[in-house]
């Protein structure tokens, strides 16, 4: 009898634990709603730049900024990712140096935020002379989502059945072939999963985008693109994160509720990418099964 | 007299430092089954393999002596022969039914499409065709765009029999196709096989001796990968000229 006692004190350790974890969360979204309850329904919120008067302060340009910035980060994470976990996994060979390399990856997906930072920093800002501009802010997201990327891709490339490749190969498809007709397809759910589930740990960054210089009072609005590229890329960027942390930072109580709402509308943000992926994972599974 | 279409040449195959296949010299006639039989290990799979050259997809493998496919006779293992090539001519059926995970129709297709072929009317009959010659036709007909995992085992392996066979190869490869079936499937496979032989050489490797009296022309047996004994089936089963393929026919060990 003495197993089934420790089998339910088991169970009763495991539900507390994800009952604490639960209500954590739930507890700093409701604390973020109430504090931000009349900035998150207020409309002008939404379009006006940041100001000293914090009922007139608003997010406009720091959710402009941060779509932009996402946008180029994912273009350089995708882009440079997953052709390397492509590689990596069916091409690149099995022998030590591949091991040291997939050992490496995996380890950069840990390194602190804040190295990217100062890497972004040396490389993109002083050494390339990008300035502390939007390019470099999504070159610098983009270098932190790229190794999850790279680690996702590979990870839904294992998933597929080696027959797979085989029946391929057998009716005489090149590697190339194979890549485009069946790797790329079958393995796209899961490389999507990957790259949004590192946008959504992405666009909360602070750490590194204030290393490479993010401003945190900005009352203009980068030209848009389809006007000049090259200038949208060259302005100075803000981010949702940064605008809130600079809110944060105010003495005046109610700039906090400002804050507030931009924490509100963040969380929503990446919880909402969140079930994308969860769904985009569930539709693929679905799909190909083995 | 039967015309050769492959003939195997003092080939010697090895998976890095391991020697799998050990001076195998065998012919393979033009329109007729040839089965492979022997032990688990003997290398059966591994010379099947050696065919369409399947090895060069995996690191540290590596060909000595000759494949010659006639009638030109080049080399399949030869150092300038292009994989890619041979496997256009060559085509092969797996253990496991390994269909794409796209429609049946593209399934079929999917060979054609590589070798080039766009023009939609040509693809639709010879899809057509290849069904009809997998005996799957009348069982798909009406569901070409569904998935081919919505069909049973047997269909699968039915299906890549006709992927394999719309490319039109000269020889087609078995590599145990009926070994993840149940008995009704594998007699249809089986009937499949004699009626591709008036089109295509086939060779088969099968674990199932009886599999291999009842459909092959020719058998030869392998152990500890060697080539024991070549020769008409009918011969091998009845009259073998060595002890160790007489044990083994009968059952003595394997």
């Amino acid at each position: 009898m003495d197993y089934k006692k420790a089998e339910r004190v088991f169970s009763a350790i495991g539900i507390f634990c994800v009952w604490f974890v639960l209500i954590f969360l739930f507890s700093i979204a409701v604390k973020l709603f109430i504090d931000g309850f009349h900035r998150i329904f207020d409309p002008k919120f939404y379009i006006s730049y940041p100001s000293r008067f914090p009922e007139e302060a608003g997010i406009l340009s720091a959710w402009v900024d941060t779509i932009y910035i996402m946008l180029g980060a994912i273009f350089w994470s995708v882009v440079l990712g997953i052709p390397a976990g492509i590689y990596l996994e069916e091409f690149g060979g099995k022998g030590k140096i591949a091991r040291l390399i997939e050992a490496n990856i995996t380890n950069l997906s840990a390194v602190p935020s804040i190295v990217y930072g100062l890497l972004a920093l040396g490389i993109f800002v002083y050494r390339f002379k990008f300035g502390e501009s939007i390019l470099t802010a999504g070159l610098t997201l983009g270098l932190l989502m790229l190794p999850v990327i790279v680690v996702t891709t590979r990870e839904s490339l294992r998933r597929i059945p080696r027959a797979i490749r085989e029946g391929a190969y057998a009716l005489g498809a090149t590697n190339y072939e194979l890549v485009f007709h069946h790797l790329l397809p079958y393995s796209l759910g899961g490389i999507l999963t990957g790259v949004i589930i590192a946008t959504s740990r992405a666009i909360g960054e602070t750490a590194p985008l204030l290393t490479i210089g993010a401003l945190t009072f900005i009352a203009f609005l980068p030209p848009p693109p389809w006007e000049s590229f090259i200038e949208m890329l060259k302005s100075p960027f803000t981010m949702l994160a940064i605008q809130m942390f600079n809110w944060v930072s105010r003495p005046q109580e109610a700039f906090h509720k400002n804050a507030a709402a931009a924490g509100f509308i963040l969380l929503v943000l990446c919880l909402l990418l969140n079930s994308i992926s969860y769904y985009l994972r569930y539709k693929m599974r679905k799909k190909y099964q083995w | 007299m039967e015309n050769l279409k492959l003939k195997v040449e003092k080939l010697n195959f090895y998976y890095g430092a391991f020697h799998a296949l050990k001076d195998i010299t065998m012919p393979i006639y033009e329109r007729k089954v040839t089965a492979i039989i022997g032990p688990s290990g003997c290398g059966k799979s591994t010379l099947l393999r050696c065919f369409n050259r399947m090895h060069d997809l995996y690191p540290g493998t590596r060909y000595e002596g000759a494949i010659l496919l006639y009638p030109e006779g080049i080399n399949i293992v030869g150092q300038g022969v292009e994989p890619l090539y041979i496997r256009l001519r060559i085509g092969m059926v797996f253990q496991k039914p390994n269909p794409f995970p796209k429609s049946i129709f593209e399934n079929v297709a999917y060979g054609l499409r590589i070798k080039g072929i766009t023009n939609s009317t040509e693809l639709k009959d010879r899809v057509e065709k290849a069904l009809k010659d997998a005996a799957l036709w009348e069982e798909v007909k009406d569901r070409l765009k569904e998935n081919a995992y919505s069909l049973s085992g047997g269909q699968q392996q039915r299906l890549c029999i006709a992927r394999a066979i719309a490319v039109e190869p000269e020889v087609l490869l078995f590599d145990e196709p009926t070994s993840a079936l149940d008995p009704i499937s594998t007699a249809r496979i089986e009937d499949l096989i004699v009626e591709l032989k008036s089109k295509i050489t086939i060779v088969i490797v099968t674990h199932n001796m009886q599999q291999a009296a009842r459909i092959s022309d020719f058998t030869a047996f392998m152990y500890l990968g060697e080539l024991i004994e070549f020769g008409p089936t009918e011969k091998i089963f009845t009259n073998p000229e060595k002890k160790l393929t007489e044990d083994y026919i009968s059952g003595r060990f394997g």
